[in-house]
């Protein structure tokens, strides 16, 4: 290598500016520990720049050193004597904190977890509540049934006309409860047989001379009904309640072959 | 010659050693963190901040990678380019295009060192125009010759012998 050459093309100056890419930079730091003379031209370009930009500080600063030196020791001085222990704290601290993010997503998950099996808990129990309030409102019902029908056959204003079993039926027994004065009528038809499918007993309001049927109503969802009590309006004059046996929807007339149960009222007078 | 045992010790956090690094090193630093801010308040704050900075960092000089003043270098104009961006200084609306070096050391009055002021104030008059600006942006800009040559419309090729002319005139100054 040509020295004086390689001094003249001015990378030893764009060196100390540092200007240079950094491989550049450790090859001119190679030559300058082989070459002496690069050395002391390295040396020389310093300290004309180091000349020239002193003449642009606005003083020489070195009353600030104090101050700075204070800095230094404020500045955890003590810490920075050994490197390697902020390393190893700075290590600790981020295993720390990546180990506490950690417990505090499986903490969330936990918690998530939980609360989804409490809410199904809470929708079973719902549930089977629902279920208990359906069962307590349907004793509820049927007591209260139960107890309308006891007041109906308790009540001395009530006429209670017992219909006996037919022909077709003989063992067939059905009371009517009649209040007159409300214009109600309720059919006890616990001694009906099961209809047969497709069929429903009729109730009819009869009056006897000329003998004229009046439909009250129907014994509807009979096998669904506990207590066989049915309610029925009747404005009726009646004279004798009959029972007969019709196609699902009722009849216009009563089928009389089919007449299950037949009473007349004593106490009309 | 680079003070290369002071520069060890201070590796070894020898406190006597980072004082006379200061001094061998501060003004100069101090200069040319003048030169980017032109503002002597905000460049005392970045010289406190880069000598801190050296104190905690030097570990990270090596004589492998360069000059240990060019390593001062880098840190004192990447702090004062950074402070440059800082809002409080931006706040005073400096303008910063217009000037440098060259213009600090014009209208400065007094030089600590004479036999310099003397030596520095004749090669300012007599540098040319583009040799204010080709150092400049190398010296106390930190631009490569790239930057340099595109900013300076000046061939890449000739950066780099250009500038050693225009600092061989001043190194004969100063020899005087």
């Amino acid at each position: 290598m040509n020295i004086q050459e390689y001094i003249n093309s001015g990378i030893l100056e764009l060196y100390v500016y540092g200007a240079l890419s950094p491989q550049e930079s450790e090859e001119v730091s190679k030559v300058l520990k082989q070459y002496p003379e690069v050395e002391t031209e390295v040396s020389e370009i310093e300290e004309a720049l180091k000349s020239l930009a002193s003449a642009a500080a606005p003083y020489n600063p070195e009353e600030m050193l104090a101050a700075i030196k204070a800095k230094l020791n404020s500045h955890g001085g003590i810490v920075q004597m050994h490197p390697t222990s902020i390393n190893k704290r700075a290590r600790i601290i981020s295993f720390i904190s990546v180990a506490a993010s950690l417990i505090f997503l499986v903490g969330i998950f936990v918690l998530l977890n939980r609360t989804n099996n409490l809410r199904q808990e809470l929708r079973v129990v719902e549930a089977k509540n629902a279920i208990m309030q359906t069962k307590v409102d349907d004793s509820e019902n049927s007591l209260n049934q139960a107890k309308t029908i006891l007041a109906v056959i308790r009540d001395p204003k009530v006429t209670k006309v017992p219909l006996a079993g037919q022909q077709v039926a003989p063992d067939a027994y059905v009371n009517v409860f009649w209040d007159k004065e409300n214009n109600k009528a309720y059919i006890d038809a616990l001694g009906l047989p099961e209809p047969p499918q497709g069929m429903v007993y009729q109730v009819w309001s009869l009056k006897l001379d000329p003998l004229t049927p009046t439909s009250m109503g129907l014994l509807e969802d009979f096998s669904n009904n506990e207590n066989k009590v049915f309610s029925f309006d009747n404005p009726n004059e009646s004279q004798a309640f009959g029972i007969t046996l019709e196609p699902a929807g009722g009849s216009e007339t009563p089928t009389m072959d089919q007449l299950y149960t037949l009473g007349v009222v004593t106490n009309n007078a | 010659m680079q003070p290369d045992d002071l520069i060890l010790r201070l590796q070894q956090k020898d406190e006597k050693a980072f004082e006379r690094l200061y001094t061998l090193y501060s003004q100069s630093i101090f200069g040319v963190i003048n030169s980017v801010l032109h503002d002597t308040e905000a460049s005392e704050e970045v010289l406190q901040d880069v000598f801190i900075k050296v104190w905690d960092n030097c570990d990270s000089y090596s004589s492998k990678k360069g000059r240990f003043f060019t390593w001062l270098l880098n840190i004192a104009r990447n702090a004062a380019i950074d402070k440059t961006r800082s809002k409080s200084f931006k706040n005073q609306k400096k303008n910063l295009t217009q000037e440098y070096f060259v213009d600090i050391i014009e209208s400065k009055n007094s030089f600590s060192n004479k036999m310099d002021a003397i030596g520095i104030s004749k090669y300012i008059k007599t540098l040319g125009e583009e040799c204010k600006k080709v150092i400049n942006l190398l010296f106390f800009k930190g631009y490569t010759q790239k930057e340099a040559s595109e900013e300076l419309s000046i061939p890449l090729g000739t950066i780099k012998t250009r500038n050693r002319l225009c600092l061989n005139k001043l190194r004969e100054i100063l020899v005087e």
